[in-house]
C-alpha cells in the first residue's frame, strides 16, 4: 500500500504556497525537492559529522570516510552492482559521462568511429561525443524515436556496424518518457564489440535499476533528481573496464606517489576522484536512496505508472493539446504545446495557478528539431505527486487556454 | 482600452482587479502590435537569452545623445509579444540620453504586473532591454 500522504508529509516543499496558491511541483525531470530525512542527514553532517575524508587520522575524519564510504555501498546495492569500486562518486550525470568519455574512449577513439547516440538523448549524453567527432573525425550515428516516441532496442541494434565503439543512450527521455530497452541494447552492442554508456538521470529515479542484470559498461546517475542534493552524482564502470580507464582529473586523493619525475595512481574507485569531494552531498544522496527504498522502487514505479495512465487520459481530453510521445512504457514525464499558445505562456501562466512546469528545449536541441518545435512545456512526476496534482493542472491549462483566446 | 503613451498605460493597468486581466491586457497589447515582416526574422534582430524568440529591430534617427531610437519586434509567445508592446511605450521614439536616463524597474513597476514580469526573471524582458540599452549606448 503506497501511502501517498505519508510520502507528501516527509517532504516540506509540499507544503509550500506559491501567489497564494498550493504549490504543485511537476518539474522533477528537472530537479526533484527532498524529504526531511535527507535535509536532516545533511544538517547532521556538517553540524556533527564533517570533515575531510580519507585524510585525516582524527575522529571527525574517520567519521565522515566512514559515512562517504558507507554510500558507496548505498550506491552500489542500488544499482546492482557486483562490487563497491564500481561506483565512482562525482558532481552529477554530466561529470559521470564526461569522466567515461575523457577516462575511456578518448585513449582508444580513432577516426571514422562510430558512436551511435538517440536524438533524445539530454546535450549531456550528446556533447561530450560531439567532442570526439571535432577533434579526432569521430562519426556521431543517430536513432530516431518512432511516432509514439519509442526506440526499439533492434532499431539501435541496426545501426551497429564493426566501427562502432559506443552506444550512449539514455533509459529514460528527459522530454518524452519514453523507456529504452537498455539490457537488449547491450547484448546487441557487446555482440559487436562496443561498449554501452546508459543515462540513467532520470531512469534510476523512476525504474528498479540493476547494472549488472542490463551488463552496460557504463550507467551515470545524478544525486539531486534522486531527491538528494545537487552537486553529486556517480558513474558505474563495470570493473572490466577500469584497466581501460586513464585518470582524468588531476589532484589529491587520486595518486599514490607524487615524484618531482613521476606520480603513480590509486586505485579505482579513487583513482578518478580528484581532490575534495562532495562529502555531505553524497552522504545526502545515500540517505535519499536508502528513503526510496525504504518505500520501495517497485511501489514508487508502480504509484508513478498510474499517475502516468490518469494523467495521460485527463490530457487526453484537451483537444487543443498536443502531447509529444504517446509511448505505453513510458514515465511520468509529459511534454506539449498548445495551439496558438507558446511554453514561455504556458509556464508563466500555470506558475500563477502554483503549477510549477519547465519550458523550454529541455537540453535537448536535437529532439525538438525532430519534433518540429522550438520548445515544450513539460510536467513531469515524481513519487510525491498525487491524482490531485494531475487535476489542477488540467484545470490550470484550461484557464490558460482562456486566457490566450 | 488604448493607450497613446507609458502614462496612459500606467492609468489602465490600476483598473484591473486581478493579475488575470493585467496579463490579458499585456496579451492584447501583443495582438494589436503592427504585424512584423517575416523577412526581418534574423540572426541579427535575433534577441539572446530567452526561452521564446524574439526579434527586436531598431531604427536610429540624429546622432549623439539626442539621436532617436525606435524600435519594432515580435516573439512567438504572447506574453513577451505584450511586453515588446510595454516597452515600446516606455522607449520607443525617445532619445539616447532618455533611454539610458530611465530606471526601467522603476517604471515597470508602475504596472504592477506582479513580480514576475521584473527584469530579473529569465522572461525575454531583461534581454529585451539590454539590447536597447545597448542601442542607446552606441549613440552616446
Amino acid at each position: 500500500m503506497y501511502d501517498i500522504d505519508a510520502i507528501r508529509d516527509d517532504f516540506p516543499a509540499t507544503k509550500l504556497e506559491v501567489h497564494g496558491k498550493p504549490l504543485i511541483y511537476l518539474d522533477n525531470g528537472a530537479s526533484a525537492q527532498k524529504p526531511r530525512r535527507v535535509i536532516d542527514c545533511v544538517t547532521r553532517t556538517y553540524e556533527s559529522e564533517y570533515a575531510n575524508v580519507h585524510r585525516g587520522l582524527h575522529h571527525l575524519s574517520n567519521l565522515a570516510t566512514e559515512n562517504y564510504e558507507a554510500a558507496r555501498g548505498v550506491v552500489q546495492k542500488f544499482l546492482g552492482a557486483a562490487h563497491e569500486d564500481e561506483i565512482i562518486f562525482t558532481r552529477g550525470s554530466t561529470e559521470s559521462i564526461n569522466l567515461a568519455m575523457y577516462s575511456w574512449l578518448e585513449p582508444r577513439i580513432k577516426e571514422g568511429d562510430e558512436i551511435i547516440l538517440t536524438t533524445m538523448e539530454h546535450h549531456a549524453n550528446i556533447v561530450p561525443w560531439h567532442f570526439m567527432r571535432e577533434r579526432y573525425g569521430a562519426k556521431l550515428i543517430w536513432v530516431d524515436p518512432d511516432v509514439n516516441g519509442d526506440i526499439s532496442a533492434e532499431a539501435i541494434g541496426a545501426a551497429i556496424t564493426d566501427r562502432t565503439v559506443l552506444v550512449a543512450v539514455t533509459q529514460m527521455s528527459n522530454v518524452l518518457g519514453s523507456v529504452v530497452d537498455v539490457k537488449r541494447v547491450t547484448e546487441l552492442a557487446h555482440d559487436a564489440g562496443a561498449a554501452v554508456m546508459v543515462d540513467g538521470s532520470q531512469g534510476a529515479v523512476h525504474l528498479p535499476v540493476d547494472v549488472a542484470e542490463i551488463g552496460c559498461d557504463f550507467y551515470a546517475i545524478t544525486g539531486h533528481k534522486l531527491y538528494g542534493p545537487s552537486g553529486c552524482g556517480a558513474l558505474y564502470a563495470k570493473r572490466a573496464r577500469h584497466e581501460e580507464m586513464r585518470p582524468w582529473h588531476g589532484g589529491g586523493d587520486m595518486i599514490r606517489h607524487v615524484r618531482k619525475d613521476e606520480v603513480t595512481y590509486n586505485v579505482a574507485p579513487h583513482k578518478f576522484e580528484a581532490g575534495t569531494p562532495p562529502i555531505a552531498q553524497v552522504i545526502g544522496m545515500a540517505e535519499a536512496i536508502r528513503y526510496m527504498q525504504d518505500v520501495g522502487m517497485e511501489a514508487i514505479a508502480e504509484h508513478e505508472h498510474d499517475l502516468r495512465d490518469y494523467t495521460a487520459e485527463r490530457l487526453a481530453g484537451l483537444n487543443w493539446l498536443h502531447v509529444q510521445g504517446q509511448s505505453k512504457t513510458k514515465g511520468a514525464i509529459f511534454s506539449f504545446t498548445m495551439e496558438g499558445a507558446h511554453a514561455h505562456d504556458i509556464s508563466t501562466v500555470l506558475d500563477r495557478y502554483g503549477v510549477a512546469v519547465r519550458a523550454g528545449h529541455h537540453c535537448c536541441q536535437p529532439l525538438m528539431d525532430h519534433l518540429g518545435v522550438t520548445a515544450t512545456c513539460r510536467a513531469s512526476f515524481g513519487m510525491y505527486n498525487n491524482r490531485a496534482d494531475a487535476d489542477v493542472l488540467v484545470q490550470s491549462l484550461e484557464k490558460a487556454r482562456m486566457l490566450f483566446e | 482600452m488604448t493607450a497613446e503613451t507609458f502614462d496612459e498605460l500606467v492609468e489602465n493597468f490600476e483598473l484591473f482587479d486581478d493579475w488575470e486581466e493585467r496579463y490579458r491586457y499585456v496579451i492584447d497589447l501583443g495582438k494589436q502590435m503592427p504585424d512584423f515582416p517575416e523577412a526581418l526574422k534574423t540572426d541579427a534582430t535575433l534577441v539572446e537569452g530567452c526561452v521564446s524568440r524574439v526579434w527586436l529591430e531598431e531604427k536610429v534617427t540624429g546622432e549623439g545623445p539626442e539621436a532617436v531610437i525606435e524600435f519594432s519586434g515580435d516573439s512567438d509567445a504572447f506574453i513577451v509579444k505584450g511586453l515588446i508592446a510595454v516597452l515600446q511605450k516606455l522607449f520607443s521614439g525617445q532619445t539616447a540620453q532618455h533611454i539610458l536616463e530611465t530606471d526601467v524597474s522603476k517604471e515597470l513597476s508602475r504596472l504592477d504586473l506582479s513580480a514576475h514580469l521584473s527584469p530579473q526573471r529569465s522572461n525575454g524582458l531583461n534581454s529585451m532591454v539590454g539590447r536597447i540599452r545597448g542601442y542607446a549606448e552606441l549613440q552616446s
